[in-house]
C-alpha cells in the first residue's frame, strides 16, 4: 500500500456490519472536501461496503488493503456534495 | 417515426447529413446515455428510501434498523414507518418488549435440538432472547438501542403508524424521543417517491 497522510482516522475494528459504514459516516460529515479520511475495519463485509459506500456518496477510494487481518481504507471525500 | 411516414432514402440522407456535421449515430446515442444518466442521478428518488417495519421480535427489529442505517450512509433520506408489532422497536421499553419465540422457528440455532413442546414451556422465550443477545453481544454487533441511537444521528426519520398507536392504546410518550406519527397515506405519497421500499 502507498504512504498516505489520513486528514481523519476511523477505528472500526471489532464493529459489525453496519457500524463501520456508519462509523466513517459520522466522520466524513466532519471532513472538509478532498479530505482523507482512514478507515480500519475486521468486520469482511466492509471489503465490499466501504467501497460501495465511497462510490455512493462520490467519494474516490485512494487505496485499500490488508495488514494483519485488519482492512485499511483510504477515502478522499468529494470536491463538492 | 415510423417507416411508414419516414421512406427509407430520406432517413439515409438525413444521417449523412449528420455524419457531414461530424456527429454520428454512436455519438448521438452517447449523448442521450448520458443525458438519461444524468437525469437519473438529479432524480431525488433514487436517493429516497421507505421502509416499513411491522415485526416487533428482536430478530426481525435488526433487517429495517440495519439497512435504513445503510441507506443513511450511502447518502439516501431514509423513513422508517413501523407499524403493527413493529412499534415496540421504538418504544421506550424496546430493550424488554424485543423477544425471541423458539416455538415455530426452526431456523433458530439451538445448542441442542429441542422440541416445541419443551419450547413452549415457561422461561423459554426470556432464555431464547438472552442467547441471542449474548450471541449477537459477543460478535460485537450492534444493540437495537445503538442502531436506534445511529440511525437518529444520520436523521433516519422513524414514524409511528398513528393508527396502530391508538389500537394499541400507546400515547406519544410511550415512544423515543424524536418519533413522528403519520398515516398509511403520508407514507405512501413517501414511498411513491423513493425508489427503495421494503416492507419488513
Amino acid at each position: 500500500m502507498q504512504q498516505i497522510t489520513e486528514d481523519q482516522l476511523v477505528d472500526a475494528r471489532d464493529l459489525m456490519c453496519p457500524m463501520p459504514v456508519m462509523a466513517a459516516t459520522k466522520a466524513r460529515r466532519r471532513l472538509q472536501p478532498n479530505q482523507v479520511l482512514k478507515i480500519l475495519a475486521t468486520d469482511r463485509g466492509s471489503l465490499s461496503d466501504i467501497p460501495a459506500w465511497a462510490e455512493a456518496n462520490g467519494d474516490e477510494l485512494l487505496d485499500s488493503g490488508e495488514d494483519n487481518g485488519v482492512y485499511v481504507f483510504y477515502v478522499r471525500k468529494a470536491d463538492q456534495e | 417515426m415510423s417507416p411508414d411516414t419516414q421512406p427509407a432514402p430520406a432517413v439515409t440522407s438525413d444521417r449523412a447529413a449528420t455524419e457531414d456535421r461530424g456527429v454520428t449515430e454512436d455519438d448521438v446515442r452517447r449523448i442521450i446515455c448520458d443525458e438519461i444518466e444524468r437525469a437519473f442521478r438529479r432524480d431525488p428518488a433514487t436517493r429516497t428510501a421507505a421502509i416499513i417495519a411491522s415485526k416487533g421480535t428482536l430478530d426481525w427489529a435488526y433487517p429495517p434498523l440495519i439497512l435504513a442505517n445503510a441507506a443513511a450512509a450511502v447518502g439516501m433520506d431514509v423513513s422508517v414507518f413501523f407499524t403493527f408489532y413493529g412499534l415496540n422497536i421504538i418504544h421506550k421499553d424496546a430493550a424488554r418488549k424485543l423477544k425471541i419465540d423458539p416455538v415455530g422457528n426452526p431456523a433458530m440455532p439451538m445448542p441442542v435440538p429441542i422440541p416445541d413442546i419443551i419450547s413452549s414451556l415457561p422461561g423459554m422465550v426470556p432464555m431464547a432472547s438472552a442467547m441471542m443477545r449474548s450471541k449477537f453481544a459477543k460478535k460485537n454487533v450492534a444493540t437495537i438501542g445503538e442502531l436506534i441511537a445511529t440511525a437518529r444521528e444520520v436523521e433516519v426519520r422513524l414514524i409511528a403508524c398513528q393508527m396502530t398507536v391508538d389500537v394499541f392504546g400507546y400515547t406519544p410518550e410511550d415512544f423515543i424521543d424524536g418519533v413522528e406519527f403519520a398515516g398509511a397515506a403520508a407514507f405512501m405519497v413517501r414511498a411513491r417517491n423513493a425508489h427503495v421500499t421494503l416492507f419488513v
